[in-house]
């Protein structure tokens, strides 16, 4: 890619890291409160469903903030994690982590929304044929909820790519180290003669969006014929 | 003292009464038969372990899988039944073979090819295993529940209105794969239903519930035969007989041999020797009092009447025991009155031989 410079190409790569594992490995997270949103009655509901919601209210630069408190170096937390070596400040770990955060609503949303559309007759089905909990779940919920799982994945994959707020005032904006493709672009738009090099990071940008949209589309259909199929 | 098969006994509040029902049923398939918002439901979805609302004690035997007094409830799981859904309730998301290997998956059983062979070849599937559900007929997505239910090795089958959301032609094809459970498995088969023809072809033993009370339980015969009990109205009261097949005739009709009385049928589709049972419609038979000659109707059971049961309308009920068995008759009360019946009166029931449908012909019986 000649035409992409060192430092643009940096951003692109970084970026798509950052979004894969923060897609990545908030999705379990994601699917198991998903799943006790869904199915569950307990004490507290509400406010872990507030507190799944909070990044989609909040100002993101008030998200990155509270991260920043939190997991910084100074941080109760940042400081207890960094004694066994893991360091979010500063790092692409914190652009994963603020990444994570901003799209776990998004991710949450989707995906409760597809398990409450599985019809509970089919997991009495299942349990009457002698699966247990975690059985029915694996064999029968998950399954049918796959599309929602799906389109949440995608949804939480290009939020992470497009988190900027959160990500800037958490762990700053360093080249090679948290310069993800958002802060690529304003960085390129704040100095001058940077508009063409911020314009091919916008086109890439779209590129990225498409191919996420197009292949959840295309995953979701394919699942879709699955059940309707022969 | 052997326990019974089943034995059920619960007690739940439920909207506009409380359901209160306690009967130990012996082997073979039991029907839960009344109107729907009787109970019926509930009653299996508690034996099945679905519905925790209910309290009381159900047993399998000599297991006990709920006992509210002790605090027992075996999990649904672990209660190793065989579930036949109203709607069928395949998996979407599987074919076939997946569906009906779905119990041996979860209890991650080592695969019998011969059991599920025979199993395929008993309901018809060999040429749908392949196939999603969506891609299968009403009565196909049955027969595919039937055999995932056996499948499963169930120490007790239920059966939730397994043929309500069928036409006739499909219930007619579903039919006798319960009979054939009910004849040749040992395990007791729980089936719920609103359907007097089903109980009459299938039930080893009938429990009639209203508003939450069992109100009559018996064999279908003695419960279906009984004309204080109506539960679908007088309209759909019918009594029960057996009867063995005697000859095909050359003009299409089937001869069959009830207690020595011939009674001739539209073909039907048994070897001669087989027992049957039939259900005669109470509307379908007209009493006379002398041996109507003349007549087109080819079924005449000369009989006793045993019981005349005046009804709130019009209507009236004969009960009448002939070599047959007990018949009943639905007449009005002008005609009891002008024909001067009563009990030990000795008539003749004429039954239009078209009268007796084919899906009220039931296959061999126990």
């Amino acid at each position: 890619m000649s035409w992409l410079g060192a430092e643009e190409w940096q951003a692109v790569a970084l970026s798509l890291k950052v979004a894969f594992w923060a897609m990545t490995l908030s999705l379990p997270l994601a699917i198991f409160v998903a799943y006790a949103l869904a199915r569950w009655q307990f004490a507290g509901k509400q406010i872990v469903n507030g507190l799944v919601h909070l990044p989609l209210i909040l100002p993101p630069v008030v998200t990155g903030y509270l991260l920043l408190l939190t997991f910084g170096v100074t941080g109760p937390v940042g400081r207890g994690l960094d004694l066994i070596g893991i360091s979010f400040a500063f790092r692409w770990t914190g652009a994963a982590l603020a990444a994570a955060i901003m799209g776990f609503p998004l991710m949450v949303r989707a995906i409760r929304l597809s398990i409450e559309a599985v019809d509970t007759r089919l997991e009495d089905a299942a349990a009457t044929l002698g699966a247990n909990r975690l059985m029915v779940f694996a064999t029968v919920t998950l399954p049918l909820a796959l599309p929602g799982i799906l389109t949440g994945a995608i949804l939480g994959f290009a939020k992470a790519m497009g988190e900027f707020g959160a990500t800037i005032t958490f762990v700053s904006n360093i080249p090679g180290q948290t310069q993800t493709l958002p802060s690529a672009i304003y960085a390129f738009l704040q100095v001058p003669g940077g508009e063409s090099a911020a314009a091919r990071l916008v086109v890439i940008s779209i590129v990225i969006a498409m191919t996420a949209l197009v292949l959840s589309e295309v995953l979701a259909r394919r699942v879709a014929n699955r059940m309707e199929g022969t | 003292m052997t326990p019974a098969a089943l034995s059920v006994h619960l007690q739940k509040e439920m909207a506009g009464f409380a359901l209160d029902i306690g009967f130990d049923a012996p082997s073979g398939l039991t029907v839960l038969f009344g109107a729907s918002g009787s109970g019926k439901t509930s009653v299996i979805d508690a034996v099945a372990g679905l519905n925790r609302a209910a309290s009381g004690r159900v047993a399998l035997g000599d297991t006990v899988l709920m006992d509210s007094a002790t605090g027992l409830h075996v999990p649904t799981h672990l209660r190793r039944l065989g579930y036949i859904f109203q709607d069928a309730r395949l998996f979407p998301h599987m074919t076939v073979r997946r569906n009906l290997n779905f119990a041996r998956t979860v209890s991650r059983a080592p695969a019998d090819p011969t059991e599920f062979d025979r199993v395929v070849d008993m309901l018809g599937l060999s040429h749908l295993l392949a196939r999603r559900p969506a891609r299968l007929s009403g009565g196909e997505k049955q027969r595919v529940a039937i055999g995932r239910a056996l499948l499963a090795r169930p120490k007790l089958i239920l059966a939730d209105e397994p043929l309500a959301a069928l036409d006739d032609a499909r219930k007619a094809e579903i039919l006798p794969y319960f009979e054939r459970l009910r004849d040749e498995s040992d395990v007791p088969i729980l089936y719920v239903t609103h359907s007097a023809p089903e109980v009459a072809r299938l039930a080893t033993t009938v429990v009639a519930l209203d508003a939450g009370r069992v109100i009559r339980q018996g064999s279908a015969a003695e419960v279906l035969g009984d004309p204080s009990f109506a539960p679908g109205g007088d309209r759909a009261m019918g009594a029960v007989i057996e009867a063995r097949v005697k000859t095909h005739h050359d003009d299409g009709l089937t001869e069959l041999d009830a207690g020595g009385l011939p009674l001739l049928l539209p073909h039907v589709a048994q070897s001669p020797g087989n027992r049957l049972r039939l259900r005669i419609a109470a509307q379908d038979v007209i009493l006379s009092k002398t041996r109507p000659e003349g007549m087109s109707a080819l079924n005449i059971l000369p009989g006793t009447i045993a019981d005349i049961r005046m009804g709130d309308g019009p209507g009236a009920v004969v009960s009448l025991d002939t070599a047959a068995g007990r018949v009943l008759a639905r007449l009005t009360k002008r005609s009891v009155h002008s024909l001067e019946l009563r009990q030990g009166s000795e008539v003749f029931a004429v039954v239009k031989s078209v009268a007796v449908a084919p899906g009220d012909v039931g296959g061999p019986a126990r």
